[in-house]
């Protein structure tokens, strides 16, 4: 268990990181999504002890580590860029913290072989970084994180330099290999789809702070604010301009439905794009007409990006569906899918 | 992100002790000495500030000082064009790369005092081989030893020969960090080569340059060892940089308060350039 | 604008090739219409980027031809192809404005001032940039970086055709979906031929009308972003396209039936050729659960927001189905049909059923 206690970073009179209170647990993985720039690395390098905290608490398993160096947290750190010695080969980089902790050598053999085996290294543990392939070398710098028994295992965006599909495969086994190991994982991604692929909890940031923190797939569907609904989504979420008097509806562009509990005045109303198809899916549907701008179709799927009155809109369904750039045409949308917020970005309903 | 660790400043500590022990101290001897008499026996005089005065309305001072500029900024008019122009011809790739790198980097191998002796040498009429070239073979009248024009020549030559393969290094680094898809694009954009060297190069190489520009101004403003060992300041005073004329004060004459004087002024002045330089050619950055 | 022709394209970075394992390019026959959106698709070390280069002229290849409208090409070098490019990591003038950026290709080219205007505002005005055409460039985001380089190739309009290089790369996810619709806007609009080159199947497919999968410096497949979904002509590309790809399964083929794990599945069309290695080959999208038909045991559910990806065992091969409804548990036994018209044979990588007629 990792807790963080109204921990801030500052660097000269800038602060980095907002007070931060987040308690991350063993057994799942926390991942940390953000945009560049939100402050996940920096998030990361406070809790391994990299760089000093100005104010507030860290806690390892209910120890106070706040001064404590990195070497003695016992945490291991896998880079977005691949990070091994190029004068060793893959075994002494897999061995080399072992080698360090004073481990015997037989158990050195033994742990750097279990992690070579995890991650299909076997055939090239003799082989040097530069030999490899990038996604080996990748393999290899989590290989060592893996055969080191650590506390804490951080994750910083460790698939961004990987070709697509290769990354899809590594995040696949990546929840499989860290179970049962005992030990914090936190993962730092930009990618939305990435945080949903490997579940746990996840801790939206941006601009140095942490938004929302609960299960993935809950604040996903529940974000508590408008940041939080955009920072989560890829496509990016669509939000329009709604006006809501007597428990009705209205878009900005047209279209309207029902709504309960909730008091007269002008809100934001979000909805995902899968939310908004072409076909009619419900009774309680409602038609929004606009002018195609641009359509995508990539096989399985297809969008359209349209105008609503003021405001742009992207549908995504799956099938092909034959759409005309700059004609109208007809989208329907569940208003059972739709978050609203006030002005002020909270969440309403 | 930029990061901070406040630890740095432990390792930072033992450096700053050896700057204090080396510089600080000696200089504080210095200012001691600028504004006091003293006439031996470890017996000082309160002077003031007449020491500095007494320097800066001294038409020797003016003069040296005059020459001082003078050479600088013919080094600099020199040697960075020129160091551009070898770092932009040179490969960037293969077997040259290394044979290229070791032939700069040859003149600044050499001691000072050698390179001083070895152009003394090499330019003395009659016995030099560049001296007898030109008086003997070409028939042109030189000799650095008796005219004031070949002393500035010939110690404009030797500064330019050892400095500037340093201009050509810094900038040839500058230049090989550049990506390939610059030069590419460049292409595709139909730019010449002028234009590249306008837009893609010199931009990319403002850092790199910056750091010579301020190198060659200290070290060419500064400079001692080798005019004194070429022309020991003449013919006449026709050589005679500050420094030169600082260690005559100092050493020469023994006038030890008048030297101290002229040394921080001296200092002043080179802080102070040093200063206007970097605000100038940085100022682009910080808006 | 104009067609683009690649003949019998072969290279090999050795002086003399031996076997077609020296090569990084075995041989290529592509045409590419004028005004066309294209994507070269596949993963790293397949020979898109040699293929790239050598359309861009920086590379000269060892056999074969590039024509430009019936034009031989293969021996001008770049500048005189008038190809654009975009680079991975955006290229930009630093110590120039935006609009300066824009302008100096045709600057260049000696274009009066006033065409050189009209041309950049039109061009600022398509990629959102217009507020910045008086700003430095070098302090720009990265993807409003990426838009200038874009714009330095769209301004000028003798191009042949604009290329891509992993143009996103850098960019930001969410950034990334309003610069590759943009540039679908673009293609939209100005109806230049663009060749996109990606490892991501996503930038690909919807930027493209036509997708070349390369694989080991060969065209494996070259299909409308649907042909390739719908009907992969190799299990490669089944596999590379669609998330997750196409289950690849061992089976036995006979006739329009295939035996996978002892149980009988009914085929889009009668299979031909035999030997070799057999796969079934079924998109996730296409792996139904009901109450009959293939046993399962679930081993995992991921929840990707928009669907669930279930992850199961049939006998001892994996494979995954794709749900938005009636989610199993983990752990759960369950029933699987595949969609007859989606399942198809395999054999050596090759397809080997007929699609059904009908």
């Amino acid at each position: 268990m990792i807790e963080l206690q109204d921990a801030t970073k500052r660097v000269g009179n800038v602060i980095h990181i907002k007070p931060t209170t987040l308690t991350l647990q063993t057994g799942h993985f926390n991942v940390l999504l953000g945009a560049t720039g939100s402050g996940k690395t920096s998030l990361i390098k406070m809790m391994a002890g990299l760089d000093p905290i100005a104010s507030g608490k860290v806690l390892m398993d209910g120890q106070d580590v706040t001064r404590l160096n990195t070497q003695k947290r016992q945490i291991s750190l896998v880079h977005q860029f691949f990070v091994n010695y190029p004068h060793m080969t893959v075994f002494d980089n897999i061995a080399s913290p072992l080698r360090v902790a004073g481990m015997a050598k037989s158990e050195i053999e033994g742990r750097v072989e279990e992690a070579a085996d995890l991650l299909q290294l076997r055939p090239m543990l003799h082989r040097r970084p530069h030999e490899l392939s990038g996604g080996q070398q990748q393999r290899t710098a989590l290989a060592r994180a893996i055969a080191k028994e650590s506390r804490a295992v951080f994750l910083d965006e460790p698939l961004a330099n990987l070709d697509y599909k290769l990354r899809e495969e590594l995040r696949e086994q990546l929840p499989d290999l860290f179970a049962g190991r005992g030990a914090v994982v936190v993962y730092a991604t930009s990618e939305p789809e990435e945080a949903l692929l490997l579940g746990g909890y996840t801790a939206l940031m941006e601009d140095g702070r942490v938004t929302q923190f609960g299960p993935t797939a809950d604040i996903y569907r529940n974000p508590e604010n408008i940041a939080a609904a955009r920072v989560f989504s890829d496509p990016p979420i669509n939000v329009a301009r709604v006006t809501v008097s007597g428990a009705q509806a209205r878009l900005a562009g047209g279209g309207g439905w029902q709504v309960a509990d909730m008091t007269d005045g002008e809100y934001m109303v979000a909805v995902r794009p899968h939310r908004v198809t072409p076909i009619r899916t419900s009774d309680a549907d409602v038609e929004l007409t606009g002018r195609v701008i641009v359509t995508e179709l990539s096989g399985s799927d297809s969008s359209a990006h349209f105008q609503h009155g003021e405001d742009a809109w992207v549908s995504l369904a799956a099938g092909v569906h034959p759409y005309q750039v700059g004609e109208d045409h007809r989208f329907f949308m569940n208003p059972a899918h739709c978050r609203y917020f006030g002005q002020d970005g909270k969440r309403v309903a | 992100m930029r990061t901070e660790n406040q630890k740095a400043w432990f390792f930072v500590l033992p450096v700053l002790g050896l700057v204090a022990f080396n510089a600080l101290v000696p200089m504080m001897t210095v200012v001691n000495y600028s504004v006091q008499e003293t006439f031996g026996n470890n017996q000082f005089f309160w002077e003031g500030l007449g020491w500095f005065e007494q320097i800066l309305r001294s038409d020797r001072f003016q003069a040296a000082l005059g020459r001082q500029f003078l050479f600088t900024l013919l080094i600099l008019l020199i040697e960075v064009p020129l160091g551009i122009i070898v770092a932009l011809s040179m490969p960037r790739k293969g077997f040259w790369v290394p044979v290229c790198l070791v032939l700069m980097a040859l003149p600044m191998l050499i001691p000072w005092n050698v390179v001083g002796s070895m152009w003394n040498i090499f330019t003395l009429p009659k016995i030099g081989l560049l001296g007898y070239f030109l008086n003997d073979v070409l028939g042109i009248n030189y000799d650095m030893t008796q005219q004031p024009l070949s002393a500035w020549i010939t110690v404009v030559i030797m500064d330019v020969w050892h400095w500037t393969s340093l201009v050509v290094l810094l900038c040839y680094a500058g230049l090989v960090s550049i990506p390939d898809a610059y030069y590419q694009a460049a292409k595709i954009d139909g730019a010449s080569p002028w234009s590249v060297f306008r837009y893609i190069q010199l931009p990319k190489m403002k850092t790199v340059l910056t750091i010579a520009v301020l190198l060659r101004f200290m070290d060419s403003f500064n400079i001692y060892t080798e005019p004194f060992v070429l022309t020991g300041g003449g013919p006449g005073n026709s050589t005679t940089l500050l420094s030169i004329d600082l260690v005559k004060i100092a050493l020469g004459q023994f006038d030890l308060g008048p030297a101290a004087a002229m040394s921080l002024i001296y200092f002043a002045i080179t802080l102070l350039v040093s200063w206007v330089f970097y605000t100038l050619m940085t100022k682009d950055d910080a808006q | 604008m104009a067609q683009i022709k690649l003949s019998n394209l072969k290279h090999s970075y050795m002086p003399t090739p031996k076997g077609p394992d020296d090569y990084a390019l075995k041989e290529i026959d592509v045409t590419w219409r004028d005004g066309g959106a294209y994507a070269l698709l596949g993963p790293s070390g397949c020979g898109k980027s040699t293929l790239l280069n050598i359309i861009s002229g920086l590379l000269t290849p060892s056999e074969g031809q590039i024509l430009f409208d019936d034009r031989d090409v293969t021996a001008l070098p770049p500048d005189q192809r008038n190809i654009a490019q975009v680079f991975q990591f955006p290229v930009i003038y630093d110590t120039m404005t935006v609009g300066e950026n824009l302008a100096f290709p045709l600057k260049n080219r000696g274009v009066d001032a006033a065409t050189i205007k009209r041309r950049v505002d039109e061009i600022a005005e398509m990629l959102d940039v217009t507020e910045l055409l008086k700003t430095r460039a070098s302090g720009l985001s990265p993807d409003n970086k990426q838009k200038i380089s874009m714009g330095r190739g769209l301004v000028r309009d003798d191009v042949n055709a604009v290329m891509f290089d992993e143009p996103l790369t850098v960019i930001d996810p969410h950034l990334k979906w309003k610069l590759r619709s943009k540039l679908k806007e673009l293609h939209q609009r100005v109806k230049a031929t663009m060749i996109y080159v990606t490892h991501d199947q996503t930038e690909a497919l919807t930027f493209a009308d036509e997708v070349v999968v390369m694989q080991d410096g060969e065209v494996v497949q070259i299909g409308t972003p649907v042909e390739l979904f719908e009907r992969p002509q190799h299990t490669f590309v089944g596999h590379f396209i669609g998330s997750p790809g196409m289950n690849v399964l061992p089976c036995e083929a006979r006739g329009d039936r295939a035996v996978f794990e002892g149980h009988e599945v009914t085929l889009e069309g009668p299979t031909h050729g035999d030997g070799g290695r057999t796969d079934l080959g079924i998109r996730p999208e296409y792996v139904g659960f009901s109450d009959t038909g293939i046993p399962a045991r679930v081993t995992k559910v991921s929840d990707i927001g928009r669907h669930y990806v279930v992850s199961a065992m049939v006998g001892n091969t994996a494979l995954k189905a794709v749900t938005e409804h009636s989610v199993p548990e983990p752990g759960s036994q369950v029933f699987l049909q595949f969609k007859p018209e989606q399942s198809r044979v395999y054999r050596d990588g090759w397809i080997a059923s007929e699609e059904r007629t009908q």
